[in-house]
C-alpha cells in the first residue's frame, strides 16, 4: 500500500515499475481506449490504424464478434447484432418506450432487460463486457502485458443503476476499475490540462445516445464540477431516427422488417454525416417492400430535428441555474461527442452562450484521452502535474416516505464523496421491521423517480410507535455509487439489510456470469489471477516499506512487530503457486497496517492545516 | 483517520464565527481535499481507501455547511447548544408571515399573467430582505445574542426558500 503519500510531487518514495493504466470511453456508438505514453495521452488504434471500435456486438455461429466485423453484418443479422447497448444499461423493459425501435427479441421479466440471442439470453452488462474485453485485449497487445487498472467513463447524468451496470460490465471483462469518471469531466481534464485554462467552462457532450452538460470551474489545478445535467436518452441516434422516419414518410412505405429497418437506419446516418460539409445528401436504397429515393438538405434536416436541438437546451439552463451562473459567466464551451459536429447544434450553442464553441480537440477522442490521464494518475504513475478532481452526483437521492413522496437525503450536484444520515421512526406499536425504498430523481412523487433498491430492516426491538430511532445513512463514493445502511439507535442494535437492486444484477448473477466466462478460459484466468496477486503483493510490500521509512516514529514496538511479521509472511508466499494463501497474507498485511494508515492520514491532515495557517498568517 | 471530534471550523482552521472569509475557506477546503480525496489514495489498501472516503465526505460536509449562510448560522447555534431544527417554539412573527404570504400570492398572480418582470422584481425584493436579515444574523451571532440569532436565522431560512420558489416560478414563465 502507498499508505499516505506524503512525498513531494514528482518524487516517488520507491522506484517501481510503471503501471499499465488505460482510459476507456464506452460509448453508445463507438468506444475507444487510450493510455499515457511519455507523458502524452494517446488513443490506441487497432492493427489497421483505426482508433474507434464500433460499439456493436454480434453473437455469430462461431463465437462473438465485436466492432467493425459485427457492424458489417448488422443489417443481415439484426436480431443477434446488438448496437447502442449503452441505452439498455440498468434499464427495464418499461423504460424503453417503443421497443419496436429495436430489432431484438426481448425476454419478458423483471429487472434489467434481457435479449435472446443465438448464444442464449444476454444482459446489457454481458454485451457491454464483450466490447470492454475487446478494448482490454487491444490495450494488452499494445502495452505488452496485463492491464493494472482502468478508468471507465460514464455519462455524467447516468443514475446509480446505470453506473453500477457499467462497473459490473468492466469487472466481467476482467478489468480492475480505478474509477468511474463522468464523460464531460474527462473531456475537461484533457482539454484543461492541454490549454492550462483557468475560469468557468461548460462541457456540452452530445454522444450517440446520451447528452450531458457540465459546468466546471478550473482554478489552480483543481477541476471542480459546479453542476451537471443532461438526458440519458438523447443523442445522435435520435437524429438518425428522425431522418429515418422522414425518409420513410417521403417514400410512403409501410413499417419495415428488421433487416430493412437496419439498412435504412444506416443510410439515414450516412446522410446525416454527409451534411456536415455538404449541401445535400441523397438517400437511395432498395428495400424488400420498395425503394427509397430522397435528398436530405440542411434546411430539411434542421427542420425535422428542431425539437431535439431544443431538448438539449433545457438541461443547459438547468445546470447553469444550479451553478448560480448566467451564460455570460462561461468563459468557454467545450464540444464533446461526434454529434456536436452537426451545424445546427453548434449554432444553437453559439447563440445561447454568445460565443462560438471550442472545437480544437477531436470531439470523439477527448473523453478517452481524459480518462487515460486520470487512470495514469490513479495508478500511481506520477508525472509532474498535480491536480485534483471534484465531481458531483447528477440526481438527488432519497427515500420513499408516507404518501408515496420522496424525501431527499442527498440533493443533486452535491460534491462526492458524500455521506448523509437521517433519522426515521416506527409508526406502529411493536413494529419490528421497516421497509425502505431508495429512489433517485428530482420529482416529488416516488412514482416519477427511478427506483434504485428496496431494503428490509429487520430485528428492531418492539417499542411503542415513534420510540425507535432508525438512522439511515446514504454514502456516495467517488465513483458516484450509492451504499445505504440502517441502524436502530436507542438500543444500539444493528439490524441486517437485504439489498434487492430494482434494475441491477444481483451478486449471484454477476458471480454466475463470471463463472461462465471463466469456464472458457479457466487456466488462463487462474494464471492471470496469480500474476495479479503477485503484483498486488509486491505493491503492498513496497508501499509499506516506504511508509515505514517515512513515518516509523508513529509506530510502537508491538505495532511494528506485527507489521514486520505480516511483511515476512507475504514475502514467503510471493513465489509460491497458491493464490489463496498469498491473498490471505496480503489481506493480513492490509489489516496490520490499517491503524498505521490512519495515523499517517492524521499527520498529513495536520501538516496540510498547519501549512495553511502559516499561509493565512503570512 | 481525521479527527472527527473536531468541529467544521477547527477542521478548516477558521475562527468559529458567522463572518467567514470565503477565500480562506475555499483554500483550506482545497488543501484538505488535496490530501484526503479518494483519488489520492486510489492505489492504497482497502482500509486506506475507506478512510479516504470517510475523511473526504466529512470535509465536503463541513465545506457545504460553512459555505451556506443559513447552514452556517444553524451550525454555529448548534455548537453553542441551540438546536434550531428540533426547537418546539418555531413560530414566526405574524407580521413577517403575512408579508411573505402576500408576496407568494402576488407571485402566483404574476405567474398566471406570465408577467416575468413582476416576478423578477419580487425575487429581488425578497433577496434584498434576505441580505438585510443576514447582516442581522451576523451581528446577533457574533455578539453572542443566541436568542435573537435563533429568531433571525429562522426567518432567513424562510426567505431563502421563498427566493428559490419564486425564482422557480420566474424561470417556468420564461421557459413557457
Amino acid at each position: 500500500m502507498t499508505l499516505f503519500q506524503i512525498s513531494e510531487p514528482g518524487e516517488s518514495p520507491l522506484p517501481h515499475a510503471r503501471k499499465r493504466a488505460i482510459g476507456i470511453d464506452l460509448g453508445t456508438t463507438n468506444s475507444l481506449v487510450a493510455t499515457v505514453r511519455h507523458g502524452i495521452a494517446v488513443v490506441l488504434p487497432d492493427s489497421e490504424g483505426r482508433p474507434l471500435v464500433p460499439s456493436v456486438v454480434r453473437y455469430a455461429d462461431g463465437g462473438v464478434e465485436v466492432g467493425y466485423a459485427a457492424q458489417a453484418k448488422a443489417t443481415r443479422d439484426p436480431a443477434n447484432t446488438i448496437v447502442s447497448v449503452k441505452r439498455l444499461m440498468g434499464r427495464g423493459l418499461d423504460d424503453l418506450g417503443d421497443d419496436r425501435r429495436y430489432p431484438y427479441r426481448f425476454v419478458e421479466g423483471q429487472g434489467m432487460v434481457r435479449i435472446a440471442t443465438r448464444a442464449g439470453v444476454r444482459t446489457p452488462v454481458e454485451i457491454s463486457a464483450e466490447i470492454l474485453k475487446a478494448l482490454r485485449e487491444r490495450a494488452e497487445a499494445s502495452l505488452g502485458g496485463a492491464i493494472d487498472g482502468a478508468v471507465v467513463t460514464v455519462p455524467a447524468y447516468f443514475d446509480d443503476a446505470q453506473r453500477q451496470a457499467t462497473k459490473d460490465a468492466a469487472a466481467l471483462a476482467g478489468l480492475t476499475v480505478l474509477r468511474l469518471l463522468n464523460e464531460p469531466t474527462a473531456a475537461a481534464i484533457a482539454y484543461g490540462l492541454d490549454n492550462a485554462s483557468e475560469g468557468t467552462y461548460a462541457v456540452f457532450d452530445l454522444g450517440g445516445g446520451t447528452f450531458d452538460i457540465s459546468i466546471l470551474r478550473l482554478t489552480r489545478g483543481v477541476f471542480e464540477v459546479l453542476a451537471t445535467s443532461g438526458d440519458t436518452a438523447l443523442g445522435g441516434d435520435d437524429f438518425d431516427h428522425r431522418v429515418f422516419c422522414w425518409a420513410l414518410e417521403q417514400a410512403k412505405l409501410p413499417p419495415l422488417s428488421g433487416p430493412d429497418a437496419r439498412l435504412l437506419m444506416t443510410r439515414a446516418r450516412d446522410a446525416k454525416e454527409m451534411l456536415t460539409g455538404h449541401d445535400a445528401a441523397p438517400i437511395d436504397v432498395e428495400l424488400s417492400v420498395g425503394s427509397v429515393e430522397a435528398t436530405l438538405t440542411p434546411a430539411v434536416f434542421s427542420d425535422i430535428t428542431k425539437t431535439l436541438v431544443t431538448k438539449t437546451m433545457a438541461p443547459v439552463k438547468r445546470a447553469l441555474r444550479d451553478a448560480r451562473l448566467s451564460p455570460s459567466d462561461v468563459k468557454g464551451v467545450v464540444m464533446v461527442g461526434g454529434a456536436t459536429r452537426m451545424p445546427q447544434i453548434r449554432r444553437a450553442v453559439a447563440e445561447f452562450f454568445g460565443q462560438p464553441p471550442l472545437t480544437n480537440l477531436n470531439p470523439e477522442e477527448v473523453v478517452a484521452l481524459g480518462a487515460a490521464i486520470q487512470a495514469n494518475k490513479l495508478a500511481g504513475n506520477r508525472e509532474g502535474d498535480d491536480w485534483l478532481l471534484l465531481d458531483v452526483i447528477p440526481l438527488s437521492l432519497g427515500l420513499e416516505t408516507m404518501g408515496g413522496l420522496s424525501e431527499k437525503i442527498i440533493p443533486r450536484n452535491s460534491t462526492i464523496p458524500v455521506a448523509r444520515a437521517q433519522e426515521f421512526t416506527t409508526f406502529k406499536d411493536g413494529q419490528t421491521a421497516m421497509s425502505l425504498h431508495v429512489v433517485q430523481g428530482e420529482r416529488e412523487k416516488v412514482a416519477d423517480c427511478r427506483s434504485l433498491a428496496r431494503f428490509e430492516l429487520r430485528g428492531i426491538p418492539p417499542m411503542t410507535a415513534g420510540a425507535a430511532r432508525i438512522r439511515v445513512t446514504f454514502e456516495v463514493d467517488a465513483d458516484g455509487l450509492l451504499a445505504v445502511s440502517a441502524r436502530e439507535q436507542t438500543t444500539g442494535v444493528a439490524a441486517s439489510i437485504a439489498v434487492k437492486p430494482s434494475y441491477g444484477l444481483t451478486d449471484a448473477e454477476i458471480a454466475r456470469m463470471l463463472q461462465e466466462s471463466f469456464a472458457h478460459a479457466a487456466d488462463d484466468a487462474q494464471a492471470r489471477a496469480l500474476a495479479e496477486a503477485r503484483v498486488e503483493a509486491d505493491r503492498i510490500v513496497a508501499a509499506t516499506e516506504a511508509a515505514i521509512a517515512a513515518d516509523a516514529d508513529l509506530l510502537d514496538d508491538t505495532e511494528r512487530a506485527a507489521i514486520d511479521r505480516a511483511l515476512a509472511d507475504v514475502s514467503a508466499r510471493r513465489d509460491g503457486y497458491d493464490r489463496g494463501e498469498l491473498t490471505k497474507a496480503v489481506q493480513a498485511l492490509n489489516d496490520a497496517t490499517a491503524g498505521f494508515a490512519a495515523k499517517r492520514m492524521d499527520r498529513g491532515m495536520a501538516r496540510a492545516l498547519s501549512g495553511r495557517r502559516v499561509d493565512a498568517l503570512g | 483517520m481525521i479527527d472527527f471530534s473536531r468541529n467544521h471550523f477547527e477542521l478548516f482552521g477558521l475562527p468559529a464565527r458567522f463572518r467567514v472569509d470565503p477565500g480562506a475557506l475555499e483554500r483550506a477546503y482545497r488543501d484538505l481535499q488535496s490530501d484526503v480525496h479518494p483519488d489520492r489514495h486510489a492505489a492504497g489498501s482497502d482500509a486506506e481507501k475507506r478512510l479516504a472516503l470517510q475523511a473526504s465526505a466529512r470535509v465536503n460536509e463541513a465545506y457545504r455547511a460553512l459555505q451556506d449562510p443559513v447552514a452556517r448560522a444553524e451550525y454555529l447555534l448548534h455548537l453553542r447548544g441551540v438546536d434550531v431544527r428540533t426547537e418546539t417554539d418555531n413560530a414566526l412573527p405574524v407580521a413577517f408571515l403575512t408579508e411573505q404570504l402576500e408576496r407568494r400570492e402576488d407571485a402566483e398572480e404574476a405567474a398566471d399573467a406570465q408577467d416575468e418582470p413582476r416576478l423578477a422584481a419580487l425575487v429581488e425584493a425578497v433577496r434584498a430582505d434576505a441580505a438585510r436579515l443576514q447582516t442581522e444574523v451576523e451581528a446577533a451571532l457574533d455578539a453572542g445574542d443566541l436568542e435573537r440569532g435563533r429568531r433571525r436565522v429562522r426567518e432567513l431560512r424562510f426567505l431563502t426558500k421563498l427566493v428559490e420558489d419564486l425564482d422557480d416560478m420566474r424561470v417556468a414563465v420564461l421557459d413557457r
